[in-house]
């Protein structure tokens, strides 16, 4: 053990019980509520403006958002978990996902950088959105997702800290190099995650 | 990639409380002996981790209420149902010991540099905490950059850093937002846009706002900024709760 401190007992604050300590992973607590963490504004995107275009394949795709509705939807119930260290268990989501999206881009080269209005970047491998662990998300808890959460439509990949899922999604771009996006500019991790508690470049 | 930045090895370094100021019957700085610190920016953040003796840990991130150049110090509010701020609050005393990881943040960060743009703090309750650095990191240059803090507090009882602040009258404007005190301009209430717009240099300057406090606060605020003219990229937010 390292350091310990005088007179800290802790509560145990927010950790679950024993039948849910297998779902939260390493230094996250139970998030009360839904809170928001974005480097700036909120981006105002109306269903109007909103597209998404997938550039670096072999064909490069776009949707619009009557498009992305026309597509077989999933219904997904997954926990989340931020890096600032709350979790949430059991939310529900409705969106499309990336494999289908992905499938039209033809073939794809190994990395993948979300781009969102407003600039926000955030990078992972391909891998990482194909095989079902992620979602063009439109829906949360059964209604439009708003702004503040990424509203018209966000990414989803909940495998990872929740930095790693953009909100106000625009573009997803493909290279053969792995981009720092946002975060991982400023010494965040590149893969983010939780269960190896990834929040820094070095952990 | 250009914008890469080289990064510092992050682990946990021990830390010792060096000292103890009482902001308000809420609120403290601990100022920390942290023997290897490699030093921060305005604005950064640090992780603090205490640990039980039973071995249990919690960390919680904290801004570093200090300049660049000082050592390492926190200003903690408590949170009544928490488990980390209480004890930093109202049990840690000189000579107690815990583990700091950091600096962290790249992004809501402040020092002079070209182009100069004029500054706008505008920090709610504990939000004004990295936005005291940033002052105080100007204070401490000499540095001519404009720069004002309008700082959104609930009450006269609840201002942290009242004599620091209180001393550069010229760059602070306190807003009360529950009980205002008899000499205020203003009745208690929020930051509307034209306070903000009375705070701020004007768009053509291209100023740069840093907004930092509650999720409810911070969205109000960069609306208005918005509604003024200040582009998207010019708002940085932090915020928390």
């Amino acid at each position: 053990m390292g350091v310990v401190s005088r007179g800290f007992s802790g509560k145990h604050f927010h950790r679950p019980g024993p039948e849910l300590a297998g779902r939260v992973p390493p230094g996250q607590y139970l998030a009360s509520g839904f809170p928001v963490l974005t480097a700036g504004a909120t981006q105002h995107v109306s269903t109007g403006q909103w597209s998404f275009t997938i550039r670096g394949g072999t064909t490069e795709a776009r949707w619009t958002w009557d498009d992305l509705l026309a597509l077989p939807a999933e219904e997904i119930t997954t926990d989340i978990h931020c890096v600032t260290r709350w979790t949430k268990l059991d939310t529900h989501w409705t969106g499309v996902p990336l494999d289908t999206l992905l499938a039209a881009a033809g073939e794809v080269p190994e990395f993948a950088l979300q781009i969102s209005h407003g600039g926000y970047a955030t990078n992972l491998p391909v891998s990482e959105l194909t095989g079902g662990k992620a979602w063009l998300v439109y829906r949360y808890e059964g209604e439009p997702i708003a702004a503040e959460h990424g509203g018209p439509v966000r990414m989803l990949v909940p495998a990872h800290y929740l930095w790693k899922s953009a909100k106000w999604i625009r573009e997803l771009w493909l290279s053969a190099e792995d981009r720092p996006g946002f975060w991982e500019q400023s010494g965040y991790h590149h893969f983010g995650d939780p269960w190896r508690e990834q929040r820094y470049f070095n952990d | 990639m250009a914008g890469t930045a080289v990064f510092q090895r992050l682990t946990w370094l021990p830390a010792t409380v060096a000292d103890v100021v009482t902001e308000t019957p809420r609120a403290r700085t601990l100022l920390l002996a942290v023997p290897g610190w490699p030093g921060h920016r305005a604005g950064q953040h640090v992780d603090v981790r205490l640990t039980a003796p039973d071995g249990y840990q919690a960390s919680r991130a904290y801004s570093l209420a200090s300049a660049p150049g000082e050592g390492p110090a926190l200003t903690v509010v408590r949170v009544e149902d928490g488990e980390v701020s209480p004890y930093l609050v109202d049990v840690a005393s000189p000579g107690d010991r815990l583990e700091v990881r950091g600096p962290v943040g790249g992004y809501f960060v402040w020092e002079p540099a070209p182009p100069y743009r004029p500054v706008l703090l505008v920090g709610g309750g504990s939000g004004v905490v990295p936005l005291r650095a940033m002052l105080r990191h100007r204070a401490r240059l000499g540095d001519t950059t404009p720069m004002r803090l309008l700082y959104s507090v609930r009450d006269p009882a609840s201002v942290i850093y009242r004599d620091e602040l209180v001393r550069q009258a010229d760059l602070v404007t306190f807003h009360y937002t529950r009980t205002a005190p008899p000499d205020a301009p203003h009745a208690p209430g929020r930051i509307d846009r034209a306070t903000l717009e009375r705070t701020s240099r004007p768009a053509a300057e291209e100023p740069i706002a840093y907004v930092c406090g509650p999720t409810g606060f911070v969205e109000h605020v960069a609306a208005l900024l918005l509604d003024l003219g200040y582009p998207a990229p010019a708002i940085r937010t932090e915020r928390f709760g």
